[in-house]
């Protein structure tokens, strides 16, 4: 297993081993189906749209529908635009959505087209019928990761979408950052036990975690509306949980309506759950209900029983940014050592912010934006660890370390179910992080021990 | 499963309902793309087979299966050489999709190897590189990666961008194979080439013989020495041929490409049989091997218990061997008697329910063998990449007009090696086999052997799809992972047919076994009959 993989590390600038990012596009298809009625829409060659389809598909194990333009050699030659005007009639006589979300690839950044005035031609010319709704974000995969194209495609329904009548609506933004389909339906959870009215975008849980009745539908009743999206310049504020998924969406309301941006980070673990519920508190000025506080006891509770296993653990992670910043408060909280953490994705905002978590508790971590996994698995290999955290590419790298204890977490899990069911976010997804890493050592335990400490009692 | 035995069910199906379904289907498009669809939606007939529209473009703004020319190159026909290192020059996007995705299983020789299939090696292409160029930092990569891993031979895969910005991947390759001293060797295979992946197959099959094929003259030991071209070892497929051959006494040096080596790649050109199971992705491959080598090509299906020995049966035919062909026809009886109270067993619960196949190149007809076997019959079925001669058999390829999309693939000038060219059998060995019965290159396709008034649709949209179940009720469809959960909300049970669900082998005799068990479950599944909960039922009856 990866038995190409050596402690001794050399030099590498040019080549990629075994990312821990992907490319922008399958991110804004991700935050297109959570629009409702949202037809996303892939503006290349078929085989982009393919992989961010198939990606996504592995991961939640559901319909993900996606349109694209299927470039020939020739559309690269003379340019999308023929491409795009059939796609979107073909897309609104065949398919009927309320809205497209065009996202391009880097073949159409590359050739330069143009997708506001091709679609306003588009439009023009009929192939767009009224009162359904063309949006756009540019996406070219050689800039950002999958994480950019998220906050992209966020941001570009601030930007086609958002409107402020003057008539303050009752309500706070949230904007969740590329988490599961349940993190989002258990942020909306917590919202209704505080009672806040709160406008969630993008919101993909009931159109990505829809249940088996016999009947598909193309637009399941999941998913922001554009009615919600339209109100969102006229909220109290906007609470984005994540610097990088979710900051551009929330401060491009802030400079066009005047909307305050508060960036958070995701609520992942105590503190952050705790801040997510306080910002929320406070924006919608709601007070917080006895069932979170109990919530919240239940999750301190299961610390205090079952920290002995936690405490001093040598934890390497690899994830998106935001998904990593918050798991890192987490360990900590649980007094973990989160000794190398990377991402694939590019930000100095990931380094220096979970260097400064770090700085006293784990001064002398490894922490590193940009990176893959294989450098992150060379620095396993060089001293090692107790517990690998990452998504379904991580466990090669577990197995190639002796059944290194491992855990599932981020994007994409491919090969278990769990995050289709049990959100990370809140403290009940604290909670359930807290069973795996748990589970992940003593399951090995419980393999490998010595039959006289085989324990009936943990 | 004898056909001599068992006849098959006289099941008829009815022209105005085929008719009718397409009709249906057309609807929904606005003209011009009924048009088109209309071409390569159709009513079969066996007898006078009909013409489909194929390996033409995809419709913009359709939800199509289709995937592109890299993942036909990368992904496909050239990702299975598990000893050589990929490169994929390119956004990160391309280099990690086809990561690990296709089910291509891998025993290296020795436990030391590397699996270069565990790896995904890119560029990591950024603007810096759009803008200035790419190639000073794919020179860069090979010469880390060689560095890093010290393989026998590294191949570059350009992505879409590289085409348009000029990099000439193939000059970087030649200075990196001088400088390091490896085979190092690039494809053209950006993804805006030709109309899906199939125009990726055909550059992966010229590169693979242009820089791999003839580089090592050491024939295997062991008689019957045959190559398996167009066998990518999907959940271990290849390996259950591999075992059955050999069983048979029948030597395989090359599989292509499923668990294969460099050197096997290398010394593909000295057997002296090509066996092709997928005729969509390899056929090339194997027309250039008889040209240059003198190789000569059969189709043959290791899907199905029938087909399966009938290609047993073929390849010892063309060998002329009393010893082989007993031996064939020992392993058969042994094989059919042990595979034979599983099917009677899944045959008496399967009998008459429907399936639709719609996937790949070859697969959508091959895996109707297995449907057959167990008496299921096929209602429609239809590729998603393939060409008119896998639908119409071989006989129509001198009257496929070449459009500006396949002109664009290059077709590569073979000539007759003057030193290892070896015709394999001499005049009178060959008449000896015509007279026989014996054909070469013998893909009549799938129309031929679908009933009168199936469906035939190419290139099947997710619309086609779901009129197909609304209006046909197939009990069963084989798709992909796009198509799967879409389906499968409409309570009909889905298998993939590319990764195969994460199970297999469904090759020879014994895959034919594990399939069988796999519809049988799929078909027998409880929780299709959940949907409607007991209170809903009520209302329902109270309504009416």
């Amino acid at each position: 297993m990866l038995n190409g993989t050596t402690a001794e590390i050399k030099p590498r600038e040019a080549l990629r081993i075994n990312p821990a990012k992907t490319c922008q596009p399958v991110g804004a298809m991700y935050a297109s189906l959570g629009i409702h009625g949202c037809m996303p829409h892939s503006h290349g060659s078929q085989g982009c749209c393919a992989y961010h389809r198939s990606a996504l598909t592995r991961h939640l194990k559901e319909p993900v529908i996606s349109t694209t333009s299927s470039f020939t050699e020739g559309s690269s030659v003379f340019g999308g635009s023929a491409n795009l005007n059939q796609a979107l009639q073909n897309i609104f006589t065949i398919y009927n959505p309320d809205i497209v979300a065009v996202h391009t690839t880097c073949l159409s950044e590359v050739i330069g087209d143009d997708i506001p005035s091709i679609v306003k031609n588009a439009r023009e010319a009929g192939k767009v019928p009224e009162g359904k709704y063309v949006i756009h974000a540019n996406t070219p995969s050689f800039v950002g990761s999958h994480i950019t194209g998220f906050a992209n495609m966020t941001k570009a329904m601030v930007t086609y979408l958002a409107e402020k009548t003057g008539e303050a609506k009752d309500q706070v933004n949230v904007i969740p950052g590329f988490v599961d389909p349940t993190d989002m339906r258990e942020i909306k959870r917590l919202a209704g036990e505080l009672k806040a009215n709160i406008v969630l975008f993008p919101d993909t849980s009931d159109v990505l975690d829809t249940p088996q009745t016999g009947v598909y539908e193309m637009y399941p009743k999941g998913g922001t509306t554009i009615e919600q999206l339209k109100s969102t310049g006229d909220s109290i504020a906007t609470i984005a949980l994540g610097h990088f998924a979710s900051r551009p969406a929330a401060e491009s309301l802030e400079e066009k309506f005047g909307v305050p941006a508060s960036v958070g980070e995701l609520p992942i673990g105590v503190t952050a759950t705790d801040d997510f519920i306080d910002a929320l508190r406070n924006y919608a000025r709601v007070e917080v209900p006895a069932s979170i506080v109990q919530e919240r006891g239940r999750l301190l509770d299961l610390i205090s029983d079952m920290g002995q296993y936690l405490y001093g653990k040598r934890v390497a992670i690899a994830g998106d940014p935001d998904h990593v910043i918050s798991l890192v408060r987490f360990l900590l909280e649980l007094n973990m050592k989160p000794v190398f953490v990377i991402s694939g994705s590019m930000g100095n905002h990931f380094e220096n912010r979970v260097k400064e978590l770090l700085k006293d508790a784990v001064p002398e971590a490894k922490v590193k934006q940009n990176a893959d996994l294989f450098e992150l698995h060379q620095w396993i290999k060089n001293e090692p660890v107790d517990l690998l955290i990452g998504n379904t590419h991580a466990k090669f790298m577990a197995r190639a370390e002796n059944d290194l204890p491992f855990v599932r977490f981020g994007w994409p899990i491919t090969d278990r179910m769990a995050h289709r069911v049990f959100p990370t976010v809140g403290y009940r997804g604290a909670s359930r992080l807290i069973n795996d890493i748990i589970n992940a050592f003593l399951d090995k335990k419980d393999r490998e021990c010595p039959e006289e400490t085989f324990e009936l009692v943990q | 499963m004898a056909p001599e035995n068992t006849p098959p069910p006289v099941t008829e199906f009815d022209a105005a309902e085929a008719k009718a379904t397409i009709d249906e289907m057309m609807k929904a498009y606005p003209s011009k793309t009924a048009k088109k669809r209309a071409k390569q939606a159709l009513v079969n007939d066996p007898e006078t087979i009909p013409e489909i529209g194929a390996n033409t473009r995809t419709i913009p703004g359709i939800l199509t299966q289709r995937g592109c020319t890299y993942a036909g190159c990368r992904g496909v026909v050239i990702g299975p050489i598990s000893d050589i290192l990929h490169i994929t020059h390119g956004p990160i996007g391309c280099g990690y999709y086809s990561w690990l995705t296709r089910r291509n299983q891998v025993r290296p020789y020795k436990d030391t190897d590397t699996n270069y299939i565990q790896y995904c090696m890119s560029t990591d292409m950024m603007e810096e590189q759009i803008i200035f160029g790419g190639e000073k930092k794919l020179a860069a990569a090979i010469r880390e990666a060689y560095e890093i891993f010290h393989p026998k031979a590294i191949s570059i895969y350009s992505t879409c961008p590289v085409g348009l910005i000029g990099d000439d991947v193939h000059s970087v390759a030649r200075a990196a194979k001088e400088e390091l001293g490896i085979n190092v060797f690039a494809f053209s295979c950006e993804g805006y080439k030709g109309v899906s992946q199939s125009a990726g197959h055909h550059i992966a099959n010229n590169g693979v013989f242009k820089h791999m094929i003839g580089k090592l003259d050491e024939a295997d030991q062991g008689e019957f020495r045959i190559n398996l071209l167009g066998e990518y070892n999907i959940g271990g497929d290849a390996w259950v041929i591999d075992e059955l051959l050999r069983k048979c006494g029948i030597t395989v040096t090359a599989t292509l490409s499923g668990d294969v080596k460099y050197d096997q790649v290398c010394k593909a050109h000295t057997v002296d049989l090509n066996t092709v199971m997928c005729h969509r992705s390899i056929n090339y491959m194997a027309e250039m091997m008889e040209t240059k080598f003198g190789i000569p090509w059969i189709k043959v299906n290791f899907i199905g218990a029938e087909g399966t020995a009938k290609s047993l049966r073929k390849i010892a035919a063309f060998f002329q061997s009393k010893k082989l062909t007993d031996r064939v026809e020992e392993v058969i009886a042994q094989e059919m008697g042990e595979l034979k109270p599983v099917l009677e067993a899944v045959k008496a619960r399967v009998k008459g329910k429907t399936a639709a196949l719609f996937v790949g190149g070859s697969r959508a007809h091959s895996y109707q063998h297995l449907f057959a076997d167990m008496g299921m019959e096929t209602i429609a079925a239809g590729y998603e990449f393939a060409h008119r001669d896998d639908y119409e058999g071989r006989s129509v390829i001198p009257t496929i007009k070449v459009d500006a999309d396949t002109r664009n693939i290059e077709e590569i000038t073979v000539e007759q090696d003057p030193v290892r060219f070896k015709a394999r059998k001499t005049p009178e060995q060959l008449k000896a086999l015509e007279d026989g019965g014996f054909t070469f290159k013998d893909y009549t396709g799938m129309m031929s052997e679908m009933k009168k008034n199936t469906l035939v649709i190419d290139d099947i949209s997710h619309h086609e799809i779901e009129k197909l179940i609304e209006l046909r009720h197939p009990d069963i469809i084989c798709s992909g992972i796009k198509d799967k959960f879409i389906i499968e909300k409409m309570g009909v049970p889905c298998k993939q047919l590319h990764s195969y669900d994460y199970g297999g082998p469904y090759t020879g005799f014994k895959g034919a076994a594990n399939f069988y068990l796999e519809i049988d479950r799929m078909l027998q599944t409880n929780v299709w009959k959940y949907a409607v909960p007991a209170w809903m039922k009520d209302k329902a009856t109270d309504a009416a």
